[in-house]
């Protein structure tokens, strides 16, 4: 069964709606200096977002985030079992971009196999390994956001290992 | 954990960007693309830019968007420029598609700036003193072309073996296989040929040609509009996605039934499941290569229940009872819809017995394919097929058996229609008459492996990973090359006679002098002695034409690589050497057949060829009819447009046969079970139908993939699905590394465990280079000199713990879950 993660951490959320001070600079960046072509592996200046609480997160249920800014969606998830790259006191906290790196759709969670599931055309992501693409059309894995838990168990959002469907640069 | 590309952030296209029109080259689907060129030094804007959007906002859902595989920095002209290919959403063919495949074009183009494709060959290499030294193109056209020369002259062509693609895309194409053809067939007569996926120059569907229908007759919209998909041994979301998602969707969308027709469940099956629902998908998992029987079953309950297309068939096909009686070249007689029915009459319970599939599901296809409408309106029905069957069992009467019932049901040359193979690569095949091949034609592996031939030319073949009893094959192909190897080191400080004498000698003594003409240093390429570097579509313009005959013009828009060429050009390059060389042996007549051949670009080669047959169709034409293309046959030019064909047999006359008649025969498909030698025996004494199959992250034999990091993370092993109880009787765990054994030899792959797998059958990814899935099938084959790679059988069993790379990788099924 499909299971659409509904619970939004409303706490943080505005904050980070459009980006920060240093998103604006970096597309300022972008637009302005059309003479220098950037390398492509640059990494961009990202902004640090609160996502939730530890406190906040129940296991294999997912809540909806935006990172890094409000067009941006993806989950949060804890997945009970450490898994490489997780972070939090269980090593076991992920967090990924949702729109698929195919053609943008949206992807759901699947609760059962702990996968995202593209109905567009069915592409499938494994949310214990790292967003790799199960089966599917995109060439690359699911862009997953850097994450850090500070010491009262705020998770913050600092970073994206890959480019996200529908823009030329991570942080517009 | 997974492969992180850590990029965040891409360079922009400017409006005046460089737009080519790029015909994926990839698949046989040829998905249409823009690619986008400009300077190093430069970038468009979030505002402006070659896509004319607004880039600083987020794109939606199928929204335009380049992802970081579509990037790349290439030559251009000898500079330095941005590249990106991204889908054409004007395209018919994708609407703006791309797939796993076609996707990664631009990140596959080799750059000494990014270090993308560094396997690529930038040089000829020639075989000297223990290795190969990249040298000039005259340096090795001249030693090619000597011993070849020698060799034609003093022993005549049949001791030249010659392996050669016949398709289009990637780099086949008609320029390429006109040039070659020309070569080979025109200034020789080479007998002793084989194309790049079988052991033999043949057809892979002789039955469907020889009743008159030619295997690519429908158009992709036939699909949207017909009521029922008929699909046999294909996986087409997986090795046509673009034709699934954007045309056999649609279809299933507009209320269309779809049958599949393969032992193996695929995700094919499971995505027209969500599209169409469970109740309007069919999936008849037949035992392996018993398609014959079914098909005969639905045929003969088409014809009893009246279903059948009597005005089609009394006009369009024979009446008069045999017209082609069968032989030892003729694998089935051929004749009237009467006359096959006596051979073909099967009753759903004798197949079901067979298939080991119901009868009541046989009856339901039946119906599927064929059962008017309740208003009596004709049923549409396209059937579409591919190497489940090509490479199965009985390859002729069991093809002749699918096309009898889309002839019976008239469902040939209508809207909604069709009878075709689904393909692999593009097409792009214009040669000279190869009439000399004979039929059946020389089975070349086996001259090879026997001792015949006394030089080897290759283009662009990996038989290593893919060709039947590999293991031999390679084997005996080492040993022999090895021999002129030795015997070059030894001719060490000689002159460039006494090179050519030594390598003469060693061949005479079971040697033999290999030429590979490839785009990379291939498996084979290890045994070659000559290596010769080919460029890629896009780095030379090229045509070729897709599974609807919709020819287009692949632009180029960048340079070879290094000194990389067209093997057009690499082709007369070797005629221009082979009139030299002969003509120094004294005989200036032969030297005369290798005139012809001063070509300057591939254009000149497609006018020498493709054109001199179809003078409406030039580079100019094609280029101003952009990714859309023409499909074949070209009628005319008017109004500054090509005029294509969208769909054959339109007036139905058949001619595909060359019969005056232009009637359609019927193909007495007498079912004899397991047909071609050694089949019956290693089925009776294995564990495992080991089943060969495709997956859509790779491109065939994973030449290019082979040099990818997202790839080789996904699968760094060939995987092998398994059904998890036979994995747990053998104590076999995910990932770990098991190897697959019979009396041909053995492979090695990874465990993938597949709840939807049968027990006692595995399904082992193709071409692999890390396991050539070859080296246990076994070397029977048809009347015809096709082989069976899909019916193959062996035991399993565990040779390690799954190594570091397979432990991080995901093992979860391949099924979309809602
Ligand atoms: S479906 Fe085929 S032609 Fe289309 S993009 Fe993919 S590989 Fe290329
Ligand atoms: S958008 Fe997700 S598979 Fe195409």
């Amino acid at each position: 069964m499909s299971k659409k993660c509904n619970r939004l951490v409303d706490v943080g959320r505005r904050q980070f709606l459009r980006g920060g001070a240093v998103a604006a600079a970096a597309a300022a960046t972008a637009t302005t200096a059309p003479a220098r072509a950037a390398p492509a592996n640059a990494q961009l200046d990202y902004p640090s977002n609160k996502l939730a609480n530890i406190a906040d997160l129940a296991v294999n249920e997912p809540l909806d985030i935006e990172y890094p800014d409000g067009d941006s969606p993806g989950i949060l998830l804890k997945l009970g079992e450490a898994v490489e790259g997780g972070v939090g006191p269980d090593g076991d906290i992920v967090a990924y971009s949702v729109l698929c790196p195919h053609k943008g759709w949206f992807l759901n969670y699947n609760a059962d196999d702990r996968t995202l599931n593209c109905p567009g055309h069915f592409s499938r992501f494994d949310a214990e390994v790292g967003g790799q693409q199960i089966w599917g059309h995109a060439t690359q894995n699911l862009p997953q956001f850097t994450l850090r838990v500070d010491d009262n168990g705020d998770i913050f959002a600092e970073g994206c290992s890959d480019l996200i469907f529908g823009r030329p640069s991570n942080v517009l | 954990m997974a492969y992180k590309r850590q990029i965040d952030r891409l360079p922009i296209p400017p409006a005046n960007a460089k737009v080519h029109n790029v015909t994926c080259h990839y698949c046989i689907v040829g998905c249409g693309y823009k690619a986008y060129t400009w300077p190093r030094n430069q970038q468009g804007t979030l505002k402006n830019n070659a896509f004319g959007m607004d880039l600083g906002e987020q794109q939606g859902a199928d929204g335009t968007w380049m992802a970081p595989s579509m990037y790349n920095m290439v030559k251009q002209n000898g500079k330095d420029v941005h590249l990106a290919v991204v889908p054409d959403h004007g395209c018919v063919v994708n609407a703006g598609l791309a797939s796993i495949r076609g996707a990664r074009m631009a990140e596959n183009r080799p750059s000494r700036v990014t270090g993308t494709q560094q396997q690529r060959l930038s040089d000829p290499q020639v075989w000297r003193n223990g290795v190969w030294q990249p040298s000039t193109w005259n340096d090795a056209l001249d030693l090619v072309a000597r011993v070849t020369a020698r060799i034609v002259n003093d022993y005549g062509e049949d001791e030249l073996v010659v392996s050669m693609f016949d398709h289009g895309g990637s780099a086949g194409g008609y320029e390429n296989t006109w040039a070659t053809g020309k070569l080979y067939f025109d200034s020789m007569k080479v007998k002793n040929c084989r194309i790049h996926n079988r052991p033999a120059y043949n057809s892979e569907v002789h039955s469907s040609r020889d009743m008159g229908v030619g295997e690519l007759n429908y158009s992709y919209s036939d699909y949207a509009v017909t009521d029922t998909i008929f699909m046999v041994g294909a996986n087409s979301l997986e090795t046509q996605t673009n034709l699934f998602l954007n045309h056999m969707v649609p279809g299933l969308q507009n209320g269309a039934k779809f049958i599949m027709v393969d032992p193996r469940r695929t995700v094919t099956v499971n995505a027209a499941e969500e599209v169409a629902g469970k109740d309007n998908v069919l999936h008849l998992a037949i035992k392996p290569g018993t398609d014959m029987a079914l098909f005969n079953a639905i045929l003969t309950h088409v014809v009893d229940q009246g279903w059948t297309d009597d005005e089609f068939v009394a006009a369009s096909t024979f009446q008069g009872g045999e017209a082609v009686a069968g032989g030892s070249s003729q694998p089935a007689g051929l004749g009237s819809l009467d006359y096959a029915m006596q051979t073909c009459r099967t009753s759903l319970e004798e197949a079901a017995e067979i298939c080991g599939v119901s009868a009541g599901d046989i009856r339901t296809a039946a119906q599927w394919v064929a059962k008017p409408h309740d208003d009596g309106a004709r049923r549409k029905c396209v059937t579409a097929y591919e190497k489940g069957i090509i490479w199965g069992n009985d390859n002729y009467r069991t093809i002749g058996a699918l096309v009898n019932i889309s002839l019976a049901t008239g469902n040939i040359g209508r809207e909604g229609g069709g009878c075709c193979r689904l393909g692999g690569h593009q097409e792009g095949y214009y040669r000279p008459s190869d009439a000399h091949v004979g039929r059946p034609a020389e089975y070349v592996d086996q001259l090879l492996i026997n001792g015949g031939g006394k030089v080897y030319h290759i283009w662009a073949c990996d038989h290593y990973k893919t060709t039947l009893n590999a293991s031999q094959f390679k084997r005996v192909l080492k040993k022999r090359s090895d021999m002129v190897k030795e015997a070059m080191d030894a001719a060490a400080g000689g002159s460039r006679e006494e090179l050519v004498d030594a390598i003469v000698g060693a061949v005479n003594a079971g040697g033999i002098f290999v030429v590979d003409v490839d785009i990379i240093h291939t498996q084979i390429g290890q045994n070659a002695h000559v290596i010769l570097p080919a460029c890629e579509s896009n780095e030379m313009n090229l045509t070729s034409m897709n599974g609807e005959r919709r020819m287009r013009l692949s632009e180029r828009y960048m340079d070879p690589f290094g000194n990389s060429k067209p093997d057009c050009l690499i082709a007369a390059g070797m005629a221009q050497h082979m009139e030299t060389a002969l003509r120094n042996l004294g005989n200036d007549a032969y030297a005369e057949q290798f005139k012809g051949y001063d070509w300057q670009s591939e254009e000149d080669a497609f006018m020498d060829g493709y054109n001199a047959g179809n003078p409406e169709v030039t580079y100019d034409r094609l280029r101003a009819m952009g990714n859309d293309g023409v499909q074949e046959p070209v009628v005319g030019f008017e109004d500054g447009h090509l005029v294509g064909t969208p769909r054959l047999y339109a007036d139905g006359s058949f001619d595909r046969h060359g019969r005056d008649d232009k009637r359609a025969l019927f193909c007495a498909a007498e079912w004899r079970g397991y047909a071609a030698p050694g089949k019956a025996r290693e089925a009776a004494n294995h564990d495992f139908f080991v089943n060969n199959v495709r997956a859509n992250i790779f491109w065939q034999n994973q030449f290019l993939d082979q040099d990818s990091d997202f790839v080789q993370d996904r699968f760094p092993y060939p995987f092998i699905e398994m059904n998890a109880e036979d994995m747990a009787e053998l104590a076999i765990s995910a990932g770990d590394l098991i190897e697959i054994t019979n009396e041909n030899g053995a492979t090695q792959g990874m465990a993938y465990p597949t709840d939807t797998a049968k027990r006692g059958q595995v399904a082992m990814v193709f071409g692999s280079p890390a396991g050539s899935q070859g080296n246990v099938v076994n070397p029977g084959v048809s009347e015809l000199i096709l082989p069976e790679y899909k019916l193959t059988f062996g035991n399993v069993r565990k040779l390690a713990d799954a190594p570091p790379q397979a432990q991080a990788v995901t093992f979860k099924s391949k099924e979309y879950k809602a």
